[in-house]
């Protein structure tokens, strides 16, 4: 039908990539720490579609009476290769516990790619598309002699998007340096998938592991080359990403933030996970999850 | 395939499925999941005449089989909606409504008006009911009075389908009913959501931003069912019936209860194609039982 037709050319001008509702499967589920879940998941008959890093997708979870909407989860990493899409859940209510006992095989209904995901260099350093968060990307290459480095800073469960976000600058010639920060060593994951892709740096705030304190207190800020950083991303609770959010302003590095706000929908229908922005109250499921914090009120 | 075209007064549909103001959004979100041109009807976002902002960020909670939120009418304006949103929901082929809300019955009206001057918009669906904003919205809906006043304006401005959307946060939902009808609304929906609120025990505070919300989901169906079947009894124009729909059983129900057209809401947040299946799932009810139109089973709970 033609109108139809016209209907979806208009839905990829206005709200991006093509989303799908698939039937993953369980291909692995590991517990890297109590609490915590990895899920990697796989689609037996189909390559997985394109997914951005910083972009999440919407879990349908069954078999928990209590749990009524989809649960946002951010991307933890895409492995094209074994056709993997690896989602880590932090198990803190009744509807990531009920994810948490998903075995091996089990479906798992996911509405995927969401939201906007985090400017990768190959768009930072072009024309088009979102213009404004490109304009200060060029303005500080221009001043620090284009640097290939971002620095990816996170908290928590936060660090999970951090992943393929670092394993696509590393495909795309960048270097991702990791400042991932916990309360304690225990709430520092996949550590090694990390150290894989660049440099790690770790705060802990019990001093359990790393240097002690909260990330914006690690020595690294204080080293020579510290603003050596075209891009700040960061991802976490929100009172360390307004933090990092100030470093990387004083030191004039372009800084992106991931939001979780509440969400129903996922879609920018239900208009609920609103961030109060200097554009008004947006989606950040649609207009974010990622948010150049010069659109941001912090 | 059975027949399942159905009216609402002089408003055709292709099928009694449409979407609920506030949770499809202009539809073209869902169009990667739903041919939309398969639906009955869209009915898009509350509209008002001028722009709103909506309420601070929490908005949502969620309940047992349901939600509450607050978002509070965020919009940005029927200006903007006729020169922006209009073009691209226009080119949809199915029934486009507007949800219109206002904070007197006169931006009521004018809203109407100008929204009444956009061809490919056959009906509106008046907002009277919407429990979270502090002006106009569901003031108008809980006495006769206010909605017939609000109802009064807004026929004077505008001539198409005239649907009016009730609050159930009232003792006899009939009453208001028959205050619409008899000020010439087409036809009624309900229900809007049912007043509600969560509040959060570590922390001792209402979980919304304005302390109250509206629920919806499977949570409230019961009260809906009942309200259509109390308003089928006490007028003559057509009702179109939501609160908690799921899938077609939930439909079916409603339709049975008296509603010639159904709308889905929260559902589109778990199942982002819900209403296609929605729609061939009341197809197969009407083989399954031998009815050959879908305006067969309108009220036929009643019977007998």
């Amino acid at each position: 039908m033609p109108i139809f037709a016209h209907a979806k050319a208009i839905n990829h001008i206005f709200f991006g990539m093509k989303k799908y509702i698939l039937d993953l499967i369980v291909r692995q589920s590991q517990q890297p720490r109590p609490g915590y879940v990895l899920l990697r998941l796989t689609d037996p008959s189909h390559p997985l579609p394109a997914m951005l890093p910083g972009q999440f997708v919407e879990v349908r979870v069954d078999g928990s009476p209590s749990t009524f909407l989809r649960r946002p989860i951010s991307i933890n990493l895409v492995d094209k290769s074994s056709n993997e899409l690896w989602l880590l859940v932090h198990a803190i209510g009744a509807g990531t516990r009920a994810l948490a006992n998903l075995k091996e095989g089990d479906p798992l209904n996911v509405v995927l790619p969401l939201g906007n995901g985090f400017t990768l260099p190959a768009a930072a350093d072009g024309e088009g598309a979102g213009a404004s968060l490109r304009a200060s990307a060029v303005g500080a290459s221009a001043v620090s002699a284009s640097p290939r480095r971002y620095l990816l800073v996170g908290g928590g469960v936060g660090t999970a998007p951090l992943l393929y976000l670092g394993q696509e600058l590393v495909a795309c010639g960048w270097q991702p340096v990791f400042l991932l920060g916990g309360r304690s060593a225990g709430d520092l994951l996949q550590l090694d998938d990390f150290r894989a892709l660049g440099e790690v740096h770790v705060t802990t705030e019990d001093g359990t592991l790393g240097e002690q304190g909260f990330v914006t207190q690690h020595s690294l800020w204080l080293r020579a080359d510290a603003d050596g950083f075209a891009r700040v991303c960061t991802c976490g609770p929100k009172p360390m990403m307004v933090a990092v959010a100030r470093l990387a302003r004083e030191k004039g590095i372009p800084c992106e933030a991931s939001l979780e706000n509440l969400m129903a929908c996922g879609l920018g229908a239900c208009l609920c996970c609103v961030e109060d922005t200097v554009d008004g109250h947006v989606c950040v499921c649609k207009e974010g999850p990622v948010f150049n914090i010069e659109k941001l009120k912090w | 395939m059975a027949d399942l075209r159905t009216n609402i007064g002089s408003l055709a549909l292709k099928n009694p499925v449409m979407t609920a103001s506030g949770t499809f959004g202009y539809g073209l979100e869902f169009a990667d999941f739903v041919d939309l041109s398969s639906l009955g009807g869209i009915i898009v976002k509350g509209t008002t005449l001028e722009p709103r902002q909506g309420n601070p960020y929490p908005r949502m909670a969620e309940t047992a089989q349901g939600m509450l939120n607050c978002v509070g009418l965020q919009n940005k304006g029927v200006d903007y909606f006729c020169e922006h949103i209009y073009p691209e929901v226009r080119r949809i082929d199915t029934a486009v409504l507007v949800n219109v809300s206002g904070n007197s019955p006169e931006t009521y009206a004018e809203c109407a008006r100008r929204i009444a001057a956009l061809d490919d918009i056959p009906a509106i669906e008046l907002n009277i009911s919407c429990p979270n904003v502090r002006q106009g919205g569901m003031a108008f809906g809980v006495t006769c009075e206010g909605a017939a006043s609000v109802v009064k304006a807004v026929r004077a401005a505008y001539p198409k389908t005239l649907i009016v959307k009730l609050s159930p946060n009232v003792t006899s939902i009939a009453d208001i009913a028959r205050a619409v009808e008899a000020e010439g609304a087409d036809a009624v929906s309900l229900i809007n959501t049912l007043m509600g609120m969560a509040i959060d025990a570590e922390r001792r505070r209402p979980i919304l931003s304005i302390g109250t919300g509206g629920l919806s989901g499977p949570a409230v169906k019961p009260v809906a069912l009942r309200m259509v079947w109390q308003v089928y009894d006490a007028v003559k124009i057509p009702i179109v019936g939501l609160g908690g729909i799921m899938n077609a059983t939930d439909a079916v129900e409603f339709m049975l209860a008296g509603a010639s057209a159904i709308e889905i809401g929260t559902a589109n947040f778990i199942d982002p194609a819900v209403t296609t299946k929605v729609v061939s799932g009341i197809d197969d009810y009407l083989s399954r039982h031998g009815f050959s139109s879908v305006r067969e089973i309108i009220g036929a709970a009643h019977n007998g």
